[in-house]
């Protein structure tokens, strides 16, 4: 099998401010970044520091005030899927019908959509669930069914915002295994805003370190763990423990100057 | 009570109190308090009840209402609906029937009768039209604020998947405003009722407006009642129907 590599996304001097009534509020700041097709990159940073602006420009769901975003997702049906945080399923369609919205509005017709739909539900293993209502899911299937959702209209990139933070404990392990599965057989780019930073090192090829408030990239940070990766393991290898020290010690600074300018 | 389950027990307390008021009726009236020509008994009602029913004359007036009150309810409901999902999608058509629904709202429709004899003469179709507008506004404004509470992430989702302005309007601001036109139906159907058969007292010879207002006339208190029963009922059996579509159209809501 050719393994297709995602999109690329050059990202060059982006800012977005907005005007509010006390004056303008910058989100983010001159962010630069390359990301390789194929790559997975994870964001970090403290509550405010813009990772979601950022996602939501890349959706085209915001409008950057400044710089320019280029994507190269040749060979991809779509540029790009969004996963939301709590999951965004349509409440009033079964699992079935929110897996191929995003088909149905591309015109994609239903003999073509059907196996696609029906490859996506395997996929995250909710075909028994097909018919459901998203009510009558767990938090866990919910997500499953966004992802499934995402990945049956066939993206260059995966934009997910904080996709699992609503989830247990366990849960949450475990989906973060399927989703690094996934992306191993798929070889999409995958943009992953979290503020866990276990979460970064454990899913991620890089992850990106976000200043409070404007966000700015502080530090990029080269996540060298090979795949396929056994999370599990790795969690409780002592390079993983060492790796994630060294992220929280830059981290904390950003932290506490977001905590000490909102309790000026 | 130990021996019901919490359910039943409901449901008992639910009949207790229209029974114990017809009961408390019957037994002050056979006792002597108050007049039986003025203020007939429970039973004397039943029994007229049951006259008409046999006769055939209490269900020519049904049919005249209700025929009257669901031509009018969906010739009001299903442009209210289409006009509160558009100022919803839509600015302008916002801006532009913001101003009319607020003037035109607080009017009691009632008052609207004359003039829609007028433009309609004295057959069904004014108090058809009578019945429309006074139905069209609860809907509207249910439908409107139904639609625009959408949670964002639904049009965030809508969009970041290609979805087209039909599509939206169609897939999502419909079914997301739908609890809302339920609950906006629902207050429709029973002001339906209201001006109906308000509407029923002039201008008609038939109609349970008609009845109730005939046998005032007549001084049939009997008869009155006959028809202020057969209002309630048809009110209430009108209401369970919907509420039995509206579970069946919005499997999603949660129980």
């Amino acid at each position: 099998m050719v393994q297709r590599r995602g999109a690329a996304v050059e990202i060059a001097g982006l800012r977005r401010e907005y005007v509010s009534g006390q004056g303008t509020v910058v989100a983010i700041d001159h962010v630069d970044l390359s990301v390789a097709p194929g790559e997975f990159v994870c964001f970090v940073g403290p509550s405010g520091c813009g990772k979601s602006t950022l996602l939501r420009i890349l959706a085209g769901l915001d409008k950057q005030t400044a710089g320019t975003i280029k994507v190269d997702a040749a060979g991809w049906a779509v540029e790009n899927a969004m996963v939301f945080q709590d999951s965004g399923l349509f409440p009033w369609m079964s699992v079935e019908k929110n897996v191929r919205f995003g088909l149905d509005t591309r015109g994609v017709p239903r003999e073509e959509a059907a196996p696609r739909v029906e490859a996506a539900l395997k996929l995250v293993g909710l075909t028994r669930f097909r018919n459901h209502y998203p009510h009558q899911l767990s938090g866990g299937m919910r997500q499953r069914s966004a992802i499934a959702r995402a990945f049956v209209t066939d993206p260059g990139m995966l934009l997910m915002d904080e996709p699992f933070a609503a989830l247990d404990a366990q849960n949450r392990v475990i989906l973060q295994g399927e989703l690094v599965r996934l992306w191993e057989q798929t070889g999409k780019t995958v943009i992953y805003v979290t503020h866990s930073i276990e979460e970064a090192l454990l899913m991620g090829d890089r992850t990106v370190i976000m200043t409070a408030q404007p966000g700015r990239i502080k530090r990029i940070i080269d996540v060298p763990f090979p795949h396929p990766r056994d999370l599990i393991q790795l969690s409780a290898s002592p390079e993983f423990g060492r790796l994630k020290l060294d992220i929280w010690r830059v981290l904390e600074e950003e932290v506490n100057r977001a905590r000490a300018e909102m309790e000026l | 009570m130990s021996g019901l389950s919490n359910k039943s027990q409901e449901r008992l307390l639910y009949f207790i109190s229209p029974i114990g008021l017809i009961v408390l009726w019957q037994v002050l009236l056979m006792a002597g308090i108050g007049d039986r020509r003025f203020v007939p008994a429970p039973s004397d009602i039943a029994w007229r009840y049951w006259e008409m029913v046999a006769s055939g004359e209490l269900a020519r007036h049904t049919v005249v209402t209700l025929w009257r009150v669901f031509a009018g309810f969906f010739l009001g409901s299903i442009p209210g609906i289409a006009v509160g999902l558009l100022m919803a999608m839509f600015r302008p058509v916002r801006i532009f029937f913001d101003p009319l629904i607020a003037a035109l709202f607080p009017i009691p429709k009632i008052a609207l009768m004359p003039l829609l004899l007028l433009a309609f003469g004295f057959g069904d179709a004014s108090k058809i039209a009578l019945v429309v507008t006074a139905v069209f506004f609860p809907v509207v404004v249910n439908t409107y604020v139904g639609a625009a509470n959408i949670e964002k992430i639904y049009w965030d989702v809508a969009k970041n998947y290609g979805a087209s302005q039909s599509v939206i309007f169609r897939r999502i601001v419909f079914f997301g405003a739908l609890p809302m036109i339920f609950a906006g139906s629902r207050i429709s159907l029973a002001v339906s009722f209201i001006v109906l058969v308000a509407a029923e007292f002039v201008a008609t010879k038939a109609g349970i407006g008609y009845l109730i207002w005939n046998s005032w006339e007549l001084l049939q208190v009997d008869v009155m009642f006959v028809g202020i029963v057969t209002v309630g009922v048809l009110g209430l059996i009108a209401t369970v129907v919907l509420q039995e579509i509206e579970r069946k159209v919005i499997p999603w809501k949660a129980e």
